[in-house]
């Protein structure tokens, strides 16, 4: 994986006169970080703005020309908007919610996709298509049946329906994509384990998943990310406030103060901090992880 | 003489076997999880949902079988046919517009650059933060009076629209919106960019052909499965648009943003009329898998495939 980007050193024709090969290609690299950055400008701006937002006083947030820097700091904002609605509480709701989820789908994906990439059966080329072809199944027309489902048997208004499937790998493309990456690991060193007496749980166990960290340190951020945000399961499962997560609380922040702008704000950045967070800690590790999105099947 | 030699061959013969069949059950067992999770969420619901659209059914009372009509109001019901169009339009616009500025982003981080780690950072992360958190910053955003967007078209001189209050500008700004969520499609095509064989470009060079030329006719083709898998997953994911009207529009004003999943989650969750919420997401379905192989049908006409060359 890591050859690949290599290759991709510059190599010129000789054709173009080595002085005007360099000019042009500093009037090239010139243009390029211009449009680069004026398009990160843009990117960032929301988010600036919101931040700017945030930290301002009720006031001053319809002064005309917008200030995008405020003259004094309101970090009450903060402490106000996260106490209105008990934001601590949902927080750690929402973290359960993603612990769970996780275990789930790192366990059972990792399971499945062992199946997929190490063993030989009767059928599994034809299970797999349809695994794959999961993966266009549009939400909306399992989401009506699975809620009468959960509702008969109790489970509206817990976390069960939300956690449960995480257990059943119900996201085929991380089966997917630890299935290519299982592919990638030598077939000899199964095969040195089974002269060993390794049974197939234990090559699973003690070798296939020691050597995909990598991979599953990727799928295990990805879920993170998703759980953290997720906005519609819980928004059908959850009605009890004590359960809500996150993104609930924000829905029923906005609700009750649907102009405080100030805390409004607040509450969007504080709950774009933990995502923020495990980006910036584990980037190089997602950058890993997203790049095996590419890999030819 | 003949007998010692057989027996070890036989006995290797009777191993391979017991270790294919076991290797078999075991398959199964392995992929059992995944098994058990497709027949319960989503084979089985989606066969139910097609019952249940024949139904009239509140969950609380027994339902009542009704057929067809579920279908018949469907062709008649106005709201309907305003969710599937705005939910069209969406698509048809947005899909392609993110898919060419995540492509044109991407080609721009495909080089030798300071700092390009910062640049696909920042090109990223909007795609990762919480869906809700956004549309609640862009509501702000978008505000007419107060909000940065029309400050800065102010500065241009543009007098701008009133976007989310105003039924022709609302969806266009919901457009405008997601081309700020390109981070995935960008870096698959940015892992795909990797594959595109350097030797090809040089060879486009020294036949003289331009930056334009060879992004047209070396690159493009040889990104075209990735492109198809970007527009594929793209159009499956604009019909599940569901927080940002939910949350920025309440699927105002005048229906402008009614999206066909608020409009299906109306029917069920709102309305409790589970039977037409079916009928309604056994149609989408129907209509997502008919464009999905139609769009995959069409791959043939302009998908290139390395492996077809040899």
């Amino acid at each position: 994986m890591s050859a690949i980007p290599s290759q991709s050193v510059t190599i010129r024709s000789k054709r173009v006169a080595p002085w005007r090969r360099t000019a042009l290609d500093l009037a090239g690299r010139g243009a390029l970080h211009l449009v680069l950055i004026a398009l990160s400008i843009l990117f960032l701006v929301p988010f600036l703005w919101a931040l700017s937002t945030s930290l301002k006083d009720e006031g001053s947030v319809f002064a005309f020309p917008p200030q995008l820097i405020p003259e004094t700091l309101h970090w009450r904002n903060y402490t106000d908007a996260l106490t209105t609605v008990p934001f601590g509480r949902y927080a750690l709701n929402t973290l359960f919610l993603v612990v769970v989820r996780v275990v789930g789908n790192l366990l059972s994906c990792s399971l499945v996709a062992f199946s997929f990439a190490r063993l030989r059966w009767r059928g599994r080329d034809v299970v797999f298509f349809i695994l794959l072809a999961t993966m266009m199944v549009p939400h909306e027309v399992t989401l009506i049946p699975q809620y009468i489902i959960f509702a008969k048997i109790g489970w509206v208004n817990t976390y069960l329906p939300l956690t449960v499937p995480a257990f059943f790998a119900d996201s085929a493309f991380y089966v997917f994509l630890l299935r290519q990456f299982f592919l990638a690991i030598p077939r000899e060193l199964d095969d040195a384990a089974r002269v060993d007496g390794a049974g197939f749980f234990e090559i699973y166990w003690r070798i296939i998943l020691p050597l995909s960290k990598p991979a599953l340190i990727a799928i295990g951020i990805f879920t993170f990310q998703n759980s953290w945000n997720a906005f519609f399961g819980p928004l059908i499962y959850l009605q009890d406030r004590s359960l809500y997560t996150v993104s609930l609380g924000l829905k029923q922040f906005q609700e009750e103060n649907y102009t405080i702008w100030t805390q409004l704000m607040a509450a969007s950045v504080a709950i774009m901090i933990p995502t923020l967070l495990v980006f910036f800690f584990l980037q190089r590790r997602f950058v890993e992880g997203i790049t095996f999105t590419g890999l030819k099947g | 003489m003949a007998v010692p030699a057989i027996e070890p061959a036989q006995r290797e013969h009777w191993r391979a076997r017991r270790w294919t069949l076991r290797e078999n059950t075991a398959g199964w067992l392995f992929a059992l999880p995944w098994i058990i999770g497709f027949v319960c969420f989503t084979a089985g619901p989606v066969i139910a949902a097609l019952l249940i659209s024949f139904t009239q059914w509140d969950v609380v009372n027994n339902p009542v079988w009704i057929g067809l009509d579920n279908y018949r109001q469907l062709l008649k019901d106005p709201s309907a046919h305003q969710a599937l169009k705005v939910t069209t339009l969406y698509t048809v616009v947005s899909v392609p517009l993110h898919t060419a500025l995540a492509f044109i982003i991407a080609i721009m981080l495909n080089n030798k650059l300071r700092g390009v780690g910062l640049y696909r950072t920042i090109f990223y992360l909007p795609s990762i933060l919480p869906i809700a958190a956004i549309a609640v910053v862009w509501r702000w955003v978008l505000s007419p009076q107060y909000g940065i967007f029309n400050y800065l078209l102010s500065l241009g001189g543009i007098d701008g629209p009133q976007w989310l209050a105003s039924p022709t500008w609302a969806l266009p700004a919901l457009i405008l919106m997601s081309l700020f969520n390109i981070g995935g499609a960008m870096v698959i095509f940015l892992a795909g960019l990797q594959g595109v064989p350097r030797d090809l470009q040089e060879a486009a060079m020294v036949d003289g052909a331009n930056w334009w030329h060879r992004q047209w006719n070396v690159t493009i083709p040889m990104m075209t499965p990735y492109i198809l898998f970007e527009v594929v997953m793209g159009f499956i994911g604009t019909m599940q648009v569901f927080v940002q009207p939910y949350l920025m529009t309440d699927g105002g004003p005048k229906d402008a943003t009614l999206f066909f999943l608020l409009y299906v989650y109306r029917n069920a969750f709102q309305f409790f009329s589970m039977g037409y919420a079916s009928a309604l997401s056994w149609v989408l379905f129907l209509y997502v898998v008919v464009l999905t192989v139609g769009i995959m049908r069409s791959a043939r006409f302009w998908v290139y495939y390395e492996g077809q060359k040899g």
